[in-house]
């Protein structure tokens, strides 16, 4: 038996956005183990939901992580209105739903660069960012905000879309879905990306959903489950079908990705010309009583959104689990047996968010 | 071949000009929606201190004795917030992002003294027409930086 070393990998580490620690058990070349630690930017932020007035925490909860960031204020925004029983209009709705696709186009093309740079494709990674400009533009144009839009809030939305700016998000997502072609047969036609890619992490159907694996990691494994489906904001009025992978491995997880980006168009593309007239927001009146759950699917998979108010304007708790929570157990069934060059792959396609984490 | 893939996007990019802008000599056009930084019509405000108090990050500060309104840059998240309650609106949201800096910046401005007595501020009646026009004082030694 060969002998054993322990390899540290991150909190800093050339491929992690954000720290995650990993020591990596290995023999030779392989990882015979992996334990995972995190907490390296735990901020307080739900504990600060008791100082922060509620209508206020919106600001907060936006700045969870800079990706999700309109998903996470609208999960928390979600939240509330339930625990009020507001009714928001539905224009507001469409809006949600269209900003909320955008964000997963723009979290997917800057996860394929991500991808791309980490075994080394440095141009692919370059063109995919490229991509990703375009709807970091139109977000500006629409909301004022390139990553933090600060466009919800409780009861509706802060901001609407305007028939220009409409016309102007279609053009761009013609233009998005264009430059995404060469790309798109580069991830799944390049010898490099093939083999770096096909084969390698496979997590099996039973075992994503015993770990209780979540959003493209478990779509990928040939699990049809897509939180969307339960139509909350205007999805319920969109068609579309949860994308579904059956492999399993690297190359699954980033099929889903691509696939999903290309949904996201398409969904934006039905929604726009539904969007109803009317106002897009409703009175706020009173203050919160009661409890919630919230859920939403963010790019990374499901979150689940706590709100638990006591009648004042400062609520009681605020609870998030985000899915790269959910999917550390899966990303660390898949490293034992990998190579060690592989562990990059591994952990960049469960598409970690730490700062979402630890919160 | 497969392996020629993102030829055609190389040579695309070889002969398209550069995707990013020469930043010094090219300027950044902002949208118009875009939040850059907040902006203030001084002889407007009746330091009412609602902008102070539902501040987030509790950048702006109002000082009714000394008639003054300042803000710390560097803390502003630009959420636009201060903007949709003030009451005179009197606040704007400005386009350009405000300068890099190396420290904290607090931006003063000192409303004029009112022509006689106690005057309402609020009333605009007839716009009080007297010298001494609105100072944004770049006054970054002003405050303290760190918690109001």
């Amino acid at each position: 038996m060969a002998n054993r070393t322990v390899v540290p990998f991150g909190p800093q580490h050339p491929v992690l956005p954000e720290p995650i620690h990993l020591d990596l058990v290995l023999e030779d070349e392989k990882v015979v183990e992996a334990i995972p630690s995190i907490g390296f930017i735990h901020r307080g932020l739900e504990k600060l939901v008791e100082k922060r007035d509620f209508i206020d925490y919106v600001y907060v909860a936006e700045r969870i992580c800079g990706i999700c960031s309109f998903m996470h204020g609208m999960g928390y925004c979600m939240a509330v209105e339930n625990v009020m029983g507001i009714e928001i209009p539905r224009r507001a709705d469409f809006l949600r739903t269209t900003l909320a696709e955008l964000s997963r186009i723009h979290n997917h093309t800057m996860w394929m660069g991500l991808l791309a740079d980490a075994f080394g494709f440095e141009s692919l990674f370059m063109h995919s960012w490229r991509v990703r400009e375009i709807v970091l533009d139109v977000f500006e144009n629409i909301t004022g905000g390139r990553v933090i839009f600060s466009v919800c809030k409780v009861g509706g939305m802060r901001r609407d879309i305007d028939a220009a700016q409409a016309e102007m998000l279609l053009t761009a997502l013609d233009r998005v879905e264009k430059e995404l072609e060469p790309l798109i047969s580069a991830f799944s036609q390049e010898y490099t990306v093939l083999h770096r890619l096909t084969g390698v992490g496979v997590l099996s159907k039973q075992a994503a959903l015993d770990l209780g694996a979540l959003g493209p990691m478990l779509r990928a494994s040939g699990w049809s489950l897509d939180t969307r489906k339960l139509g909350y904001a205007a999805y319920n009025d969109l068609s579309f079908d949860p994308i579904v992978e059956t492999a399993g491995d690297c190359m699954a997880r980033t099929q889903v990705r691509i696939r999903e980006t290309l949904q996201s168009i398409d969904l934006i593309r039905q929604a726009v010309p539904k969007f109803p007239q009317g106002d897009i927001a409703a009175p706020v009146k009173g203050t919160p009583s009661g409890e919630f759950f919230a859920r939403l699917e963010q790019p990374r998979g499901e979150a689940i959104y706590y709100v638990r108010g006591n009648g004042t304007r400062h609520l009681d708790r605020f609870r998030v689990r985000t899915p790269t929570f959910a999917n550390v157990p899966a990303l660390v069934q898949t490293l034992q047996g990998c190579q060690l060059a592989d562990v990059p792959m591994l952990v960049l396609t469960i598409d970690p968010c730490i700062s979402c984490t630890e919160r | 071949m497969k392996i020629f893939n993102l030829a055609g996007t190389v040579l695309k990019s070889l002969t398209h000009p550069a995707a990013t802008r020469l930043y010094p000599f090219v300027p950044r056009v902002y949208e118009p929606k875009t939040r850059g930084h907040i902006e203030i019509d001084i002889e407007k405000c009746i330091l009412c201190g609602i902008c102070d108090r539902r501040c987030p990050t509790q950048a702006i500060s109002v000082t009714k004795a000394e008639r003054s309104w300042s803000i710390e840059r560097l803390r502003c998240i630009q959420c636009n917030s201060c903007v949709e309650l003030c009451p005179t609106k009197c606040l704007s949201m400005g386009t350009a992002y405000t300068d890099p800096s190396f420290g904290s910046v607090r931006d003063s401005f000192t409303q004029a003294p009112k022509p006689e007595g106690a005057a309402k501020p609020a009333v605009p009646a007839k716009p009080a027409a007297v010298a001494l026009p609105t100072t944004p004082t770049s006054a970054d030694d002003a405050r303290v930086p760190g918690d109001a």
